[in-house]
């Protein structure tokens, strides 16, 4: 393998600065000790960490948000675990359209998913509510809790499910002792996705949350909107510190190489 | 237990076999039927409706919001921006990201997976924080200005903050990864004994990067294009947040018709031709790489 040259070297680490730049200015800036927008050059303060603590808005959002991630996450990767196994396991008519149909949220700009669960969930009264919130984050992040079930339900061969039906083994206890333990770091690591998707999502979430019903990142970007302070970039860098913490435990369970690019490399 | 027992027993059993996968994955097909159908139709016919300022939604059934927007300069100005700034992302994306998955795939081992990781990580990141560090970069501290000052690159202070410019660097930043996870992608399926081949045969650097490599990388770096046009073509956040109030894009301007104007049918119709506008560019551009690469994905 030939090796980069010192021009490859110097792009390779303007793009880097580029990448890091806003991260590190937000987790710089967060730990500030003035009462403005300004780097910590005297010293680094946690004061703007615990003014989160007394933001009631933001505290509430941070809860809301868990929630929201750990239902939805659930509930998607419930409805996923079959969906896949279903695709992954057997040809039958119409396994191309349901198959499409799974991946169909990807494809539809989330503003104009914001904009049908909003008239939708106006016309059915649950508009504003949690219950609504859950529905809409099932549906975008369901795709990414089947893609990762689906991949480890196709690695599997169907003879050792055979082996324990053959053997007396009922279909319930089939699923439990034999394909489930099998397909448990493509649930885990789909959950741990779907569950990121849910947390970060901010477009399709503006249109529906309401007042009393938003999450974090919809709180974080209507204040953003009115004005930027420390405070902001204080929540901000917790949510970066706890999306590294996310990542440690992916990479850990799945790969991310594997995750993100779709195959490992060697 | 009988021969004609044990056939039936079969029989039976095909026949629930048959029915398993429908099973399987109804309750998900229906979940999306009512959640993701339902509604999105539902918003295609609010398009059809008419909108008075002090009656609300009217019952009647016609084409004026989409000849509305059609004939109002305002509105098609916005799609033209919106247009302007997904083409120039996808420009910058193309030419930042492919170099820097080539550079990546050409690294040794530890260095590799760790700068994919620093490149590829912040897709995890939330948008609304990863856009608030260039708001940052860009007005309150002004450290870009700074130092392209510093630099000697420009005289005055650009001004970056609610100005297209702003929001093509912050969207690029948000996108480039897709393009390196794609052509990243296409590089993986390259097989080095190529590379050798040309090299022993006498090839320079450049002209195997030309005739052995770029034409090989070409459906990755289409595809990248592709994902990176109809997400910067759909954002919200980043143009929101950087561009401000004045400095709309298709996606904000839907939003402020429905929780700002209240005209319903209107921001129905924005965000049904937005949604017709990415399917269409999706679908056409996927075909249309696949024709031309066939040969590429065997």
């Amino acid at each position: 393998m030939s090796r980069n040259g010192p021009a490859a070297l110097l792009f390779h680490a303007l793009f880097i600065a580029f990448i890091l730049a806003p991260i590190v200015i937000v987790c710089a800036v967060a730990f500030t000790s003035k009462g403005y927008l300004s780097l910590p050059t005297d010293g680094l303060s946690l004061r703007w960490f615990r003014a989160i603590a007394t933001n009631q808005d933001f505290v509430s959002a941070f809860w809301a948000s868990l929630w929201l991630g750990t239902l939805s996450a659930t509930i998607a990767v419930a409805l996923s675990v079959p969906s896949a196994l279903a695709i992954a396991r057997y040809r039958f008519p119409g396994r191309e359209a349901i198959a499409t149909l799974f991946q169909a949220p990807l494809m539809i700009p989330p503003a104009v998913l914001g904009i049908a669960f909003l008239r939708f969930f106006t016309q059915t009264g649950i508009s504003g509510t949690f219950i609504g919130l859950v529905l809409s984050h099932v549906i975008i992040i369901m795709p990414y809790a089947l893609r990762l079930v689906l991949s480890a339900s196709t690695g599997i061969d169907p003879q050792i499910e055979n082996a324990a039906v053959s053997l007396g083994a009922s279909w319930l206890s089939t699923f439990r002792r034999v394909t489930l333990p099998m397909i448990v770091p493509g649930v885990v690591s789909g959950w741990v996705l779907a569950f990121i998707t849910s947390f970060d999502e901010v477009t399709m979430t503006v249109f529906i949350a309401s007042p009393r019903t938003t999450t974090l990142p919809v709180r974080l970007f209507l204040y953003i909107q009115d004005n930027i302070d420390p405070l902001v970039a204080a929540v901000s860098a917790g949510l970066i510190g706890l999306t590294v913490v996310a990542m440690i435990l992916l990479d850990r369970l799945y790969g991310l190489d594997r995750l993100l690019v779709g195959r490992g490399n060697n | 237990m009988t021969v004609a027992a044990t056939t039936g027993g079969i029989a039976a059993r095909r026949e629930r076999l048959r029915w398993t996968p429908y099973l399987l994955s109804g309750p998900a097909v229906v979940v999306l039927a009512a959640l993701l159908i339902v509604p999105l139709i539902a918003t295609a016919l609010l398009s059809l409706h008419s909108f008075a300022l002090y009656k609300g939604i009217e019952d009647v059934y016609n084409l004026k919001n989409y000849a509305d927007i059609f004939s109002d300069p305002y509105f098609y100005g916005i799609y033209a921006r919106t247009f302007r700034i997904a083409l120039l992302v996808t420009f910058f994306s193309i030419v930042l990201g492919a170099p820097e998955a080539y550079i990546l795939n050409r690294m040794g081992r530890p260095w590799r997976n760790i700068f994919l990781l620093v490149v590829l990580g912040p897709l995890f990141i939330s948008i609304v924080s990863r856009t608030l560090g260039w708001a940052l970069l860009f007005g309150s501290t002004g450290l870009i200005n700074q130092g392209l000052m510093a630099l000697g690159l420009i005289e005055q202070p650009l001004q970056f903050m609610y100005s297209e410019t702003g929001v093509v660097v912050a969207l690029t930043h948000v996108l480039v990864p897709f393009m390196v996870i794609s052509v990243w992608a296409s590089l993986q399926r390259l097989d080095p004994q190529v590379e050798n081949a040309a090299l022993s045969l006498g090839a320079s650097p450049l002209t195997i990067l030309r005739r052995i490599i770029l034409p090989q990388v070409m459906p990755g770096v289409l595809s990248g294009a592709i994902i990176v046009f109809a997400l910067a073509a759909s954002a919200f956040a980043t143009p929101a947040i950087i561009g401000g109030r004045r400095l709309q894009v298709a996606a904000t301007l839907a939003y402020d018709e429905f929780l700002n104007t209240l005209n319903w049918p209107l921001g129905a119709a924005i965000a049904v031709l937005l949604l017709v506008a990415n399917v269409a560019i999706i679908v056409g551009c996927n075909r249309l790489v696949e024709r031309r690469y066939a040969q590429v994905f065997e």
